[in-house]
């Protein structure tokens, strides 16, 4: 049934947009690498990463309906921790007073993984008490907690943030070149849209989305909704969290600003402006947004005004965010 | 420490805390009626500030400037509903978040166009700029007393129009029920226009008040706004009273903060480490409250709907 | 519909980009990142200004040497301009790079295009890791090291004769090194510090405190926005104490929003609209003809880094690093502020002023009344390792 369900999806238009985008993702950096231009590899690794934080959001806001203003948080967490072992593996110290540093990934990535669930259980299970608007504003708050606890907290910068030398390597291998790296990112945001998907289509994603549209029914069938919230809530979490790692590899650079409260609006417009709910819609969001960003702002010093404009032409004329303009409204709209 | 110091730091909560009622009235008013969520609120709180140092640096006079900021914050407040919010009333809250997130990129970058790079120049009326003595040798500027003044008129007043005016009955009604004030032959188009414009006169009325404080300048808005999100949050959202409870907390709660915490802990730790301890625990302390608040009270101190 | 006619747009746009850019690589390119939106947008502004007016006077030259200058908005936010370094360095092969006006920028866009081969000349952030342990031969800075400024203003009150000083200062790496700067060269006693969260506007709770510890002055460090507004507020308060601190406070940009509350305040900079020499009197009549405003410190840390490029480009080509740098090190070009030198860790050796703020006519400026150091070093030189 799983098969069957997948096969209709790839058949659909939507299937047919999902795998167009991803071949166009690998493509571009292939196609650059041959063209010599290095920069659109990176570019493309960029628009990876975000989509991925994208993807982790998707599932927290698309199909469980929860509004998370704060996944910044998770998203600078994740980041923070990796960095902070590459930091201690260059500079000494130990993280926490505990755990030496590392440049091995397969370590430090599911360290700060595990960081990230952890903070996301925890923010959670106070956050979901709440539901609507203040839902949105108590994770904001927690997110703003962090930031200035980053902001204020010396021995990782501060401000300042913290610069990292090398990348870690994966295993034997190094991804301290741009192609590796590029698909290192494209392979864990197809891992990543491969659990959703799965997810999705199994019990628990049923019960996520009923939960979604009404808890009660939920209720009445015998399925508590709140440890299935929660657990999309930290799923998706940490793959936000999986995506702040990356952007903080591929930077060499850790700062307060992962944790700021513009990232955790930006996610969010990566996944309406894609399509709230879509699996493929925040690598569209992403991908058009970072291309904007930067087409526009290699023009005009005013870039920001524009892209308010293009958003906003967007939000009130095409509904359903980009996969909804180019595949239709979803099936249970 | 004494007394007179002790007075100060509550007045000055107590200003601060007026200071965010004026915006979080706005906010909490056109939720409540309206249903919508405005990320652009700190914006008109912005264009309120700008058109009152203009017309104030251009004519002499802040007040000939405070009125003409208010007037352009409830005009270009009118222009954004009439515009755009009209169209996401029946939007999910996803879709207001990012149109008027958008909007805040056109307000600041647009603010930038029309009024120069630089941070514009505002300062105190005359009439206003002494300061009253406090007990021992203290003093508390007199205008700041004017903001709590007007802060407490404003109460006042937006109590008296929802309690006793036909525009408050509306206001009402369609908090309570948004279809059925249509079917009563209330002209709604017109009703949302004028609570929005209100709500945007308020919030310039912050930021002029406040622009004569401190630096008049793009971005001003965004950090009022969190904060003001965060008041009417704690006071349940569509209440008043709750966003005039709350102001006053988050406002004591900062300034007490700011103002005791690294004192205090320089009781358990060394004292340069209590001062940026104490400093970043200070700048938590609202969300902090916040979550607590929450999670014990899921719909804030004083929901609005049942 | 109209979102695919964007779609388009942005497709063709990109195209373009990519064909003009190409077309126009005939000077040496030197790629700026600055702060030309939001809150910090009047630095990036005045330094890209300064800079610009440079290369106008050459016409469209620099040390004789055609360029093309690359320049973008970084809106203040690390991230984006580690991605526009990037696209620097990868699209446009640029080998010359300047602009970044803050500390937590810098840190995150240098070590990363230094790797790549890039010289960069920093118009405004001098971190304290650049210019010690992680100094670099590609690495120069024309404006100061961050401390410069705050162990002038401390040298001055501490000859002043001031023995009970209040500090004030953000929460943040930079704040504390205000703070320590000013420590190195004061040497009384301190009535008080606060750390004040990054952004603040209101310093009403910190006034009072002020008020309460009854200093006999105040040092602050309050860039920006956080500035104009302590400063009003102060004066509101009816606190009167003497006040100083770093040029930053009261220069060009940030005066016209304090108004006369910062009249009479003495602040240290390495620059001063009225110093006394040739290259100056141009730079100042030179901007206010070209942009109808004073220019700020800012302005002329942008026009030096300018004429500092111009110089080693007469000589060298960047893309030979090695010698385009020995080049840069020499700082063969005649500086608005007079002399100018580099240290061994290529930050500044140059003389600090004290300025008082003074009306001329209707308009707030500054005036030098003293100095505070000659030919002054930074205090991290020592932890620079380099050859």
């Amino acid at each position: 049934m799983d098969n069957s369900r997948s096969n209709s999806f790839l058949r659909s238009r939507e299937g047919v947009l999902t795998v167009v985008a991803l071949a166009v993702l690998l493509a571009a950096p292939l196609v650059a690498q041959a063209a010599g231009q290095t920069y659109f590899i990176s570019l493309a690794s960029r628009v990876a990463i975000l989509a991925l934080a994208g993807v982790g959001l998707n599932l927290a806001l698309g199909s469980g309906g929860m509004i998370s203003f704060g996944h910044a948080a998770f998203f600078g967490l994740g980041g923070y921790v990796a960095g902070a072992m590459v930091f201690h593996a260059q500079e000494g110290g130990q993280f926490l007073g505990l755990l030496a540093g590392t440049q091995q990934a397969l370590l430090s990535w599911p360290l700060a993984l595990a960081v990230a669930g952890i903070a996301a259980l925890f923010i959670g299970v106070i956050s979901l008490r709440t539901s609507g608007v203040y839902f949105i504003m108590i994770t904001l708050a927690f997110a703003q907690m962090f930031y200035y606890l980053a902001l204020s907290f010396p021995t990782y910068g501060g401000e300042d943030g913290m610069t990292l030398y090398e990348r870690s390597t994966l295993g034997g291998l190094s991804v301290s070149g741009d192609l590796p790296f590029f698909f290192v990112c494209f392979g864990v945001l197809l891992l990543a849209l491969l659990l959703c998907s799965r997810l999705t289509g199994s019990r628990f994603g049923a019960a996520l989305m009923t939960a979604r549209q009404n808890e009660t029914r939920l209720a009445t069938v015998g399925i508590n909704p709140f440890p299935v919230k929660l657990t999309g809530f930290v799923i998706s979490a940490m793959i936000t969290a999986l995506a702040g790692v990356l952007l903080v590899e591929q930077n060499g650079f850790a700062s307060p600003s992962l944790l700021s409260w513009h990232r955790s609006g930006e996610i969010m417009i990566f996944v309406i402006l894609g399509g709230v709910g879509r699996l493929i819609g925040p690598v569209l969001g992403a991908a058009v947004f970072i291309l904007l960003e930067t087409v526009i702002g290699g023009y005009t010093d005013r870039w920001q005004l524009v892209l308010g404009l293009v958003l906003l032409g967007i939000v009130l004329f095409a509904r359903g965010g980009l996969v909804g303009l180019l595949a239709g409204r979803a099936r249970h709209d | 420490m004494s007394a007179a110091f002790l007075l100060e730091q509550l007045l000055n909560g107590v200003q601060f805390g007026v200071m965010l009622f004026l915006m979080s009235a706005g906010l909490t008013l056109v939720f409540g009626v309206m249903g919508l969520i405005n990320l652009a609120h700190g914006s008109l709180y912005m264009v309120g500030a700008f058109v009152c140092a203009w017309v104030s640096g251009a004519t002499g006079s802040f007040w000939l400037g405070l009125p003409a900021g208010l007037a352009a914050a409830a005009a270009a407040g009118a222009a954004v509903e009439i515009l755009v919010m009209r169209r996401l009333y029946d939007r999910d809250h996803l879709d207001q978040v990012l149109a008027t997130f958008s909007l805040i990129l056109i307000f600041s970058e647009g603010t930038r166009w029309i009024f120069g790079n630089q941070p514009l120049y505002l300062n105190i009326p005359p009439l206003l700029s002494g300061v009253i003595p406090l007990p021992g040798d203290g003093g508390y500027p007199l205008y700041r007393v004017a903001i709590i003044a007007v802060g407490i008129v404003v109460a006042i007043g937006l109590y008296l129009l929802i309690s006793r005016t036909r525009l408050g009955m509306q206001i009402r009604a369609g908090e309570a029920d948004r279809e059925m004030i249509g079917a009563l032959g209330v002209d709604i188009k017109t009703l949302y226009t004028v609570v929005f414009a209100l709500g945007a006169m308020l919030a310039g009325a912050a930021g002029a008040l406040v622009g004569a404080l401190q630096s008049v300048q793009v971005g001003m808005g965004e950090s009022v706004l969190i904060l003001a999100f965060v008041v009417i949050v704690i006071g349940g959202i569509g209440s008043i009273k709750g966003a005039l409870v709350a102001a006053l907390l988050v406002g004591l709660v900062d300034t007490l903060g700011r103002a005791f915490l690294p004192r205090l802990l320089t009781l358990v730790m060394p004292a340069s480490d209590a001062g940026t301890t104490g400093s970043a625990l200070a700048s938590m302390a609202i969300y902090l409250v916040m979550a607590a608040i929450l999670a014990w009270r899921p719909k804030g101190l004083f929901p609005a709907h049942g | 519909m109209t979102l695919r006619k964007i779609l388009l747009g942005a497709a063709a746009a990109t195209t373009l980009a990519l064909v003009s850019g190409a077309a126009l690589a005939e000077g040496t390119k030197i790629g700026m990142i600055t702060t030309l939106s939001g809150s910090g947008a009047g630095l990036g502004i005045d330094v890209r200004d300064g800079f610009m007016l440079a290369v106008k006077q050459g016409g469209g030259k620099l040390g004789g040497k055609a360029v093309d200058v690359l320049i973008e908005d970084d809106a203040q936010a690390p991230d984006k301009a580690k991605q526009i370094a990037e696209k620097f360095v990868k699209k446009d092969e640029v080998k010359v790079m300047t602009g970044i006006i803050w500390s937590n920028l810098a840190l995150a866009v240098v070590p990363g295009v230094l790797k790549d081969g890039v010289t960069y000349v920093s118009t405004n952030a001098g971190p304290s890791q650049l210019a010690g342990e992680k100094c670099d031969p590609g690495y120069f800075n024309v404006a100061w090291q961050n401390d410069n400024l705050h162990e002038g203003t401390g040298k001055y009150v501490n000859d002043a004769g001031f023995k009970n000083v209040f500090l004030l200062a953000p929460n943040y790496p930079a704040g504390k090194d205000a703070i320590s700067g000013f420590q190195r060269y004061y040497k009384g006693g301190v009535a008080g510090s606060l750390f004040t969260k990054v952004g603040q506007t209101d310093y009403a709770a910190e006034i009072a405190a002020i008020r309460d510890a009854k200093p006999d002055a105040i040092y602050f460090f309050l860039p920006g926005g956080m500035g104009i507004a302590f400063m009003k507020q102060l004066q509101q308060a009816g606190l009167k104490v003497p006040v100083f601190g770093p040029a930053f406070s009261f220069d060009q940009d940030v005066l016209p929003a304090i108004g006369d509350a910062a009249l009479g305040v003495k602040n240290a900079s390495q620059w001063s609209k009225d110093l006394d020499n040739p290259a100056n009197k141009t730079f100042v009549a030179a901007f206010q003809k070209e942009y109808g405003r004073l220019p700020s410190l800012y302005a002329s840390q942008g026009y030096d880094a300018a004429h500092l490029i111009g110089s080693a480009l007469k000589v060298a080509d960047p893309a030979d690093a090695k010698t385009f740098q020995a080049a840069v090190k020499k700082a063969d070009f005649a500086s608005v502020r007079g002399a100018f030198v580099f240290g061994p860790n290529n930050h500044p050796v140059q003389d600090i002023y004290v300025r008082e703020v003074v009306k001329e006519g209707d308009v707030l400026t500054n005036k030098v009344i003293g100095v505070a150091f000659r030919n002054h070093q930074d205090a991290y030189v020592d932890l620079c390792k380099m050859q």
